[in-house]
């Protein structure tokens, strides 16, 4: 089951530099999980140490936010797009 | 329906239309000087010999009730047969007219307080449904804080103040900087060096002269928020660091005070809007900052300089939306654009129960940032 997973821009050079990875997973942990085995740089950006996601990453199952739904028990069906989005910062300077 | 393809009612059975849930199009098709001297609630100005040309903005629905006026009966009657001859179907025009109206006793006739100068300057809002000279009115009072006048706040003070936002309160701590130009279209080369706030309103005062600028040059702690939001109606978030915006989302949150919070970075940004009570506020969204090296700075990353340019456009345009109170303000959802693939892509946000600064047991009194 293929999940796109769409990288933040400030993640992306963890990843090769690409925008969207195809991920595989039933659910957004398997899907995380799958993620940062294959770009293990990310672990320490998205997870905390026992294993929650960090709390200032949000992270979007087909357009809504994971904590809202079941978490990283939220279901990934074939297709689904997963955006991961930290805070971003201003334009002021 | 009679032969000439309308009907004509009194005052009274116009007024009774005007309260039914199937409340017409109500046009009045006087010149600018009756106009000028006072019209009825909720009504639309499109002078008789203009009116072929100015339907189908007006009412691009052909079947759609549409109630006209003048000031006596006659020029509202001459335009329904000329909306008739166009194929529109569901037509009344008022017999009497205002003068009709006025002598029924019947209430809430209203005057522009517009200018002369006002009306030409803002003759395409006078024109658009949802705006007219009411809207315009509320935009000449309304009263907007821009947190940073910046990448974001430069344009998006720029187009608040040609829309006659009345009185704009702008802080900012930073001095111009050639490197801003690239971006900042407030500022110009000859003010290299001057604090951003005064630049922003030497800008803005030369743009248009019915705008009362505040520049204040500082930055904005949680000692000043309250009465930096003193008084405003909608605040714009252009800050760069996490501790100004938390604060600003504390302050904003009590005071119920919306904010149109935006992002940038490099090619891509993100905006909504924080309406304390419809949507969630900043820290729903994020309840701590990430660390310095996840969210780093335009300065740091680098950004495209149109990129703030849209989004701060984008963000004035939801301010405006809020003070007119017209369309559907972003809130609950967070908009996120990418310039290079040229895609939208919209995303749901909710309240967050929990939330220190807008849930059921808000501590934000005491939350660090």
């Amino acid at each position: 089951m293929s999940v796109s997973v769409r990288i933040p821009p400030v993640l992306r050079a963890h990843v090769g530099g690409v925008k969207v990875v195809q991920m595989s997973g039933a659910t957004l942990g398997e899907v995380l999980s799958a993620l940062v085995v294959a770009h293990a740089d990310l672990r320490e950006q998205i997870f905390e140490s026992d294993g929650a996601l960090r709390r200032w990453v949000n992270v979007y199952v087909d357009g809504a936010d994971a904590r809202h739904l079941a978490g990283l028990e939220t279901p990934t069906p074939a297709g689904i797009e997963v955006v991961i989005l930290p805070a971003m910062a201003g334009g002021s300077r | 329906m009679t032969t000439k393809g309308f009907t004509e009612v009194d005052a009274n059975a116009a007024q009774q239309l005007l309260a039914s849930p199937e409340r017409p199009i109500l046009i009045d098709v006087r010149e600018q000087n009756e106009w000028d001297a006072g019209y009825l609630h909720g009504a639309t100005h499109a002078p008789k010999g203009t009116i072929s040309f100015a339907i189908a903005n007006i009412a691009p629905d052909k079947s759609a009730p549409i109630l006209l006026y003048c000031a006596g009966g006659v020029r509202s009657a001459a335009a329904a047969e000329t909306l008739a001859g166009l194929g529109y179907t569901n037509l009344r025009s008022m017999a009497g007219g205002i003068k009709g109206w006025s002598e029924a006793g019947l209430p809430v006739v209203e005057t522009t307080t517009l200018t002369p100068e006002q009306k030409s300057r803002y003759s395409r809002h006078l024109l658009l449904p949802g705006v007219g000279a009411e809207g315009q009115a509320k935009l000449l009072d309304a009263r907007v804080l821009l947190v940073g006048a910046g990448g974001l706040g430069a344009p998006a003070a720029l187009y608040l103040a040609a829309a006659g936002v009345g009185h704009l309160r702008i802080i900012d701590f930073d001095v111009v900087e050639a490197s801003n130009l690239q971006r900042q279209v407030i500022h110009t080369t000859e003010r290299v060096g001057m604090p951003k706030v005064e630049s922003a309103a030497v800008q803005i005062r030369a743009l248009n002269p019915d705008v009362q600028v505040e520049p204040i040059n500082g930055a904005l702690t949680v000692d000043n928020v309250a009465s930096l939001l003193d008084g405003v109606d909608v605040v714009i978030d252009g800050t760069d660091t996490f501790e100004a915006r938390y604060a600003l989302n504390d302050a904003a949150v009590k005071l119920g005070i919306p904010v149109v919070h935006a992002g940038v970075f490099r090619f891509e940004g993100q905006l909504t809007v924080l309406a304390p009570g419809r949507g969630p506020c900043y820290r729903c969204l994020h309840p701590t900052p990430p660390p310095p090296e996840m969210a780093p700075g335009c300065g740091v990353a680098g950004v495209l300089g149109v990129l703030p340019g849209a989004i701060g456009v984008l963000q004035a345009t939801e301010a405006l939306k809020l003070l007119l109170g017209i369309g559907e303000p972003l809130i609950g959802r967070l908009l996120l654009w990418d310039a290079l693939e040229g895609s939208f892509t919209e995303l749901t946000v909710q309240r967050d129960p929990h939330c220190a600064a807008c849930g059921s047991a808000a501590t934000a009194k005491g939350v660090q940032s």
